[in-house]
């Protein structure tokens, strides 16, 4: 693990068409860390060095317009242009988190689901939402079990973290699906499965509960280390109490339930 | 080599809203329909590139298969355009010249593969239909559902896919006759040349070139009619009227200097920094920050190319907070539309009109992607219904900007800065959309105009929004505009009109070849903006544009000259006074006359039962839930939304104004509102302006907004106003917005109008309603004392704060029995303020739990949607509702008329038992009543005047009757 002074350091990574990432830096200050919102070039070019940061921050927006598939395009530079700062980075233990179009990102550039206990890939996309159409809505996501794993999950980021939270989603690209059946077995068996759509009864539901028909309901994924994060819905959009829906019926606790997400990054640097 | 990649689902990828809508043009038998995404990539590239093309950029490898074959060379029937049989395929794709923006991505794409040798990129989309389907059919399917021959065509041959190279423009001096000319060629030249200028106007020009002892250039003359435009001019709001109503007559010699520009001079408010001058008005918001709020209409585009012109529409709009001052971060966007109904028989359709089903759904997609990508939040709008707007559909489009307080003003550009253009390329796209916005629609429109609509670019804007406000944090330019109607003509005409200007033409960077001279000075080609740049900064400002991969270019500088000096290359092309440009117009009188029109009044007696009358009213197309639109939106992006556009226990009830915080971490936050209701404006504009005021103010109190600090913006869209009574009604709206600014104490702080609205077929003229959105933005300093309209709790008491009238005119409940009347709501101008401001108080000092707006539909209508919002039910007595008459009584008082009349100034109240006194306390003063109570179960009903139950009914039931009309 890397020596650190002071604060961590987040790159919250930027290209054409990203637009959630000064919410993302926001919630990642207020959890404790310093960021920096860096574009793609700048990485490429060398100009920022990867190296010089503890968490990779992926947010959300519509990367290049999404437009030949969600975030494919920035996908393939972090593939074909930082192949191996990425693979050190990942390599030396640092955390990286995607968010709507960063998952998508993660997922496409192959770090999401990443490699099972074997080295195979694990392969999985984020299709067209079952509705056909972009949507709006606030979504409950349960901390998912995995059978043969004593504590939830093993991912990092959500240690602590309420049995049911409650943040927004907005995405039209958003229906997790895993390659085959095997590899959705393979991400129960080895905890990488981190949230799932539930009911407000915390129950297993379909549309709008599950509000594009993720297969198992799957909303959040990691890797095998735990370290790297993807999920569709939006935890920055939950971090005070006046962002949730019924906060004048008095719904709302103190503190969003996104907040806990980055402190938790933040902490485990 | 062309080659051509198909790509589909694993699955299939079944398109059921198709499907759906070709059963609603009538036709049966179809199965299913099938879509797939085409890319046809030409270049000198083989197998094994089209492969890894295909395989790692173009398909996603769990849920999409791909297949490519070369396009063979020449022949007849190379590609398929429309084929029947048992599947019936229809390929479509752009038109040349049309901006297709995954173009683009794709070409970086393949770049990014490290795959060079690519030349050209298209895309089309190939439907697949199955059943069986007469080829008859399939044409009504293709023309209605599946593309726009505005944009698009169907693949026709090999023809379709490769995008000519238009051919190399050859430098050619343009001069127009215009000193011999007769009035009949005056009239033919602004007619041929698409200018719009009427003949008073080209005679001044004529007169003008006649003292110069020469012909003006194409581009001179070309430059005068985008700059003179209804569009960018407002000569009517600015010109000279003659005004007469009841006998008596009044001369305008401004009307928005002497109406609602003179309103905010009289108010005088501390905190407006910047009125009617500017891109946005400007107002304070706090130590720090100023925020500037401007809505703008894109109408006609959008009647003929809805996606594109709503997607424009909203791309111009957000480019003015960015061009406002030294440029604001676009914060919010706020959308309103008018249409047609939409189960609008098909039959009925005026020719050349689209359907208004397929407008709504164009516009809401094209407001969506762009404002989704952009990354600013939807916060709320309205959408109404009126087959008045079957021709003419409104879209505007509202845009609120955050800046830092010392970015607020432009510096005149210094002789010697330097014109630079950033953003997207200059294209033939948009030619002529200032002139043809100024004129009225023609069932021919869509083929004489194609040129002036557009498809946007919304990350090309964004990626330029972002760098601009990177080069004003490090102080790089002194002066921003927009490119918008007129393009570069208004952008750089604007910046140098008190100085001068020198442009190169030859140095704007085009998307294509063979744009003449004035082509590339008037096309209005999105995604750009101008700015004025000191020399010395020029370099450091290139490099932050270039950076980020957007482009910025020098292309010419201001001067002292006071004159528009146009070059390509060397020669020159235009040689024009600011003085004539800008101050030249000749001013019209024009008459304006305004007569009450009569109405029938009503002649039913007062149903005993009216439940169905309330449920009636919430499924009306107007009325009811807006929900599949609004999810559409990212209203929550930047992650400052405090009151979203649905509330309540499920998430879905109809929130009234939108609260969001700008600078996260603070409680200080934006109240965003709309006002807007034509049906008055049929009886009497005058009130319609006042009872748009007052309910955008209304929405802003109901959430708990302040009225200390609000700022209004006033859109006019009338139908031709060359009409003495068009121009009349509008004379009377603007009179009536003056005396409901000064009332309120909100000053206009900006505004908009299109004055042309009108939809000709053949010899018979469809106006639109004389249509005026007010739109309000408040400044509230602690967003957590704001409350949402959902009721909260059971055996909580429900008050009606403000009296209630015989004001049916123009209601909804009168709608719903066929009738206008002529009772219009009236504003009480002495008083509303202060019941709103009571109201708001006791809002902020905790008394309220809920609070929601009483307008179209009355109390019945907001008192069922706070109950259905909150899943809760309510008892209403209809003779606790204090009640007085302002017309003649027709039958005295009546329950349906207490039960719908809509009155202004009126507010449906929840507030706890424990908070009864405290509430009657600090509304003293204020006409209120105790009318009801929230009850635990979800039964909802309405005691009569007698006592005797008028509606029964529950809340799952009005629910229902509310979500289902637009539940698609």
């Amino acid at each position: 693990m890397v020596a650190i002074k002071g604060k961590p350091k987040v790159i919250v990574l930027r290209a054409a068409g990203t637009n959630c990432n000064e919410e993302t830096a926001f919630a990642f200050e207020h959890a404790g860390a310093a960021t920096e919102q860096v574009h793609i070039n700048s990485l490429v070019n060398g100009e920022k060095k990867l190296r010089d940061y503890h968490i990779l921050a992926v947010p959300g927006g519509f990367t290049y317009g999404d437009d030949v598939g969600s975030g494919k395009i920035l996908a393939n530079e972090l593939k074909y242009k930082l192949a191996a700062d990425l693979g050190k980075f990942v390599g030396a233990g640092k955390l990286i988190i995607g968010i709507c179009n960063g998952f998508q990102v993660l997922v496409k550039a192959g770090l999401l689901p990443g490699k099972g206990a074997g080295g195979e890939v694990l392969e999985a996309t984020l299709a067209t939402n079952d509705t056909a159409r972009y949507e709006d809505r606030w979504v409950y996501l349960r901390m998912a079990k995995s059978p043969n794993m004593e504590s939830q999950n093993r991912c990092v980021w959500t240690r602590g973290l309420d049995e049911v939270i409650y943040i927004p989603a907005a995405h039209g690209e958003g229906k997790f699906v895993p390659k085959d059946k095997d590899v959705l077995g393979k991400l129960w068996a080895n905890g990488q499965v981190v949230f799932r759509y539930v009911d407000p009864r915390g129950k297993l539901a379909g549309f709008p509960w599950n509000p594009n028909g993720s297969v198992d309901n799957i909303a959040g994924v990691c890797d095998m280390t735990g370290r790297i994060l993807g999920l569709m819905p939006h935890p920055e959009r939950h971090l005070f109490s006046t962002q949730h829906p019924r906060w004048t019926r008095g719904e709302a606790q103190r503190e969003g339930d996104g907040a806990r997400i980055f402190r938790n990054g933040v902490k485990s640097v | 080599m062309l080659w051509r990649i198909e790509i589909n689902g694993k699955n299939g990828t079944p398109d059921p809203g198709i499907r759906k809508d070709i059963e609603d043009l009538g036709i049966k038998g179809v199965g299913s329909v099938e879509t797939a995404q085409l890319y046809i990539i030409g270049g000198d590239i083989g197998r094994v590139e089209v492969k890894r093309i295909s395989e790692e950029l173009l398909s996603d490898p769990v849920t999409q298969r791909y297949s490519f074959s070369r396009v063979p060379a020449g022949g007849k029937g190379a590609a398929p355009g429309i084929k029947t049989g048992k599947k019936a395929v229809v390929e479509v794709t752009y038109n040349a010249g049309v901006m297709d923006p995954v173009e683009e991505s794709v070409r970086k794409g393949i770049l990014d593969l490290g795959i060079v040798g690519v030349d050209t990129v298209k895309t089309a989309k190939k439907y697949t239909i199955s059943g069986k389907v007469a080829e008859k059919d399939l044409k009504t399917i293709s023309e209605k559902l599946l593309f726009n021959k505005v944009i698009q065509h169907v693949v026709a041959g090999r023809g379709s896919y490769t995008a000519k190279n238009p051919p190399k423009y050859h430098f050619n001096l343009i001069t127009i006759i215009l000193l011999d000319a007769s009035d009949r060629d005056l009239e033919r030249i602004s007619r041929e040349g698409q200018l719009f200028l009427d003949l008073t106007e080209m005679r001044h020009i004529k007169d003008y070139y006649m003292k110069l002892g020469r012909n003006p250039t194409d581009i001179e003359l070309e430059t005068i009619a985008q700059t003179w435009s209804e569009h960018c001019a407002h000569k009517t709001f600015r010109g000279l009227i003659t005004y007469e109503a009841g006998g008596k007559k009044r001369r305008f010699n401004n009307l928005l200097k002497e109406t609602i520009a003179k309103a905010t001079a009289e108010l005088n408010k501390p905190w407006c920094v910047s009125v009617f001058k500017d891109n946005a008005g400007v107002i304070r918001f706090d130590e720090k920050y100023n925020i500037c709020f401007k809505a703008e209409t894109h109408n006609h585009p959008s009647a003929i190319e809805p996606y594109g012109g709503a997607n424009t529409g909203l791309g111009g709009v957000i480019r003015d907070p960015l061009g406002t001052g030294l440029g604001a971060k676009p914060i919010l966007n706020t959308d309103i539309f008018c249409f047609g109904e939409p189960d609008y028989p098909f039959s009925r359709l005026p020719k050349g009109a689209l359907h208004p089903k397929r407008v709504m759904k164009g516009v809401v997609a094209g407001v969506r992607d762009y404002g989704n990508k952009m990354g600013i939040p939807t916060v709320n709008g309205a959408v109404l219904f009126d087959n008045r707007y079957i021709g003419n559909p409104l879209v505007y489009c509202g845009n609120v900007g955050l800046m830092p307080k010392e970015k607020s003003f432009k510096e005149v550009p210094k002789d010697g800065d330097l014109v630079v253009v950033v953003g997207g390329r200059t294209g033939r796209d948009g030619i002529h959309g200032a002139t043809f916005s100024s004129g009225e629609l023609t069932s021919e429109s869509e083929q004489v105009s194609a040129q002036a609509v557009q498809i946007g670019n919304p990350i090309e804007e964004k990626k330029m929004a972002d760098c601009i406000l990177k080069a004003r944090d490090m102080d790089l330019y002194d002066a921003i505009t927009d490119c918008g109607a007129g393009g570069l003509s208004s952008a750089v005409g604007e910046l140098g009109e008190n100085t001068g200007v020198r442009v190169d033409l030859s140095e704007v960077p085009l998307k294509y070849d063979g744009l003449t001279y004035t082509e590339i000075w008037i096309s209005e080609a999105q995604e750009r903006m101008v700015l004025s740049v000191p020399k010395e900064k020029a370099k450091r400002l290139l490099e932050v544009f270039a950076k980020e991969d957007v482009e910025a270019t020098v292309i010419g500088e201001f001067t002292r000259t006071r004159k528009l000096e146009l070059f390509y290359g060397r020669e020159k092309v235009c040689d024009m006074k600011m003085e004539f440009l800008h101050g030249g117009n000749p001013k019209v009188v024009r008459k304006a006359k305004w007569k009450a029109p009569k109405y029938a009044e009503p002649r039913f007696a007062c149903p005993k039962d009216l439940t169905p009358s309330l449920l009636g009213l919430l499924s009306n197309w107007n009325i009811c839930s807006k929900e599949w639109i609004i999810r559409q939106y990212d209203h929550e992006v930047q992650g400052g939304s405090v009151v979203k556009p649905l509330v309540g226990v499920c998430n879905d009830g109809p929130s009234d104004a939108a609260v969001a915080i700008p600078v996260l971490g603070s409680k200080r936050g934006v109240v965003v509102s709309n006002g807007i209701n034509p049906r008055y404006g049929d009886i009497d504009p005058y009130w319609m302006a006042a009872s748009n005021i007052d309910e955008a103010l209304r929405q802003i109190t109901a959430v708990g907004g302040e009225l200390e600090q609000v700022a209004i913006l006033d859109n006019f869209c009338w139908g031709d106003t060359d009409q003495a009574p068009q121009l009349g009604s509008l004379v009377r709206a603007s009179l009536g917005c003056y005396d409901a600014s000064k009332a309120f104490g909100t000053p206009f702080i900006s505004g908009k109008d299109s004055l042309h609205n009108e939809y000709i077929v053949g010899n018979r003229r469809v106006s639109i309603p004389g249509t005026l959105l007010i739109s309000a933005i408040s400044v509230t300093g602690d967003v957590t004392k704001c409350i949402t309209m959902d009721f909260k709790e059971a055996g909580s008491l429900i008050y009606i704060v403000g009296g209630t009238f015989n004001e049916l005119g123009g209601s909804y409940y009168f709608g719903l029995n066929g009738v206008t009347g002529n009772s219009v709501p009236t504003v009480d101008l002495k008083r509303a303020r202060s019941v709103m401001e009571k109201l708001s108080a006791a809002i902020r000092a905790r008394l309220v739990s809920a609070c929601h707006d009483c307008s179209e539909g009355g109390i019945g209508v907001a008192a069922a949607e706070m109950a259905f919002a909150g899943g809760l039910g309510a008892e209403i007595s209809l003779s606790e509702v204090p009640y007085g008459q302002k017309y003649p009584p027709s039958g005295g008082r009546r329950n349906d008329h207490i039960l719908f009349s809509e009155s202004n100034t009126r507010f449906i109240v929840e507030v706890s038992k424990e908070n009864r006194a405290e509430f009657e306390k600090s509304m003293k003063g204020a006409v209120i009543g105790l009318i009801g109570r929230v009850i635990d179960s979800g039964d909802f009903a309405v005691y009569g005047l007698d006592g005797k139950v008028a509606v029964r009914t529950d809340i799952a039931e009005m629910k229902e009757a509310w979500q289902g009309p637009l539940r698609w």
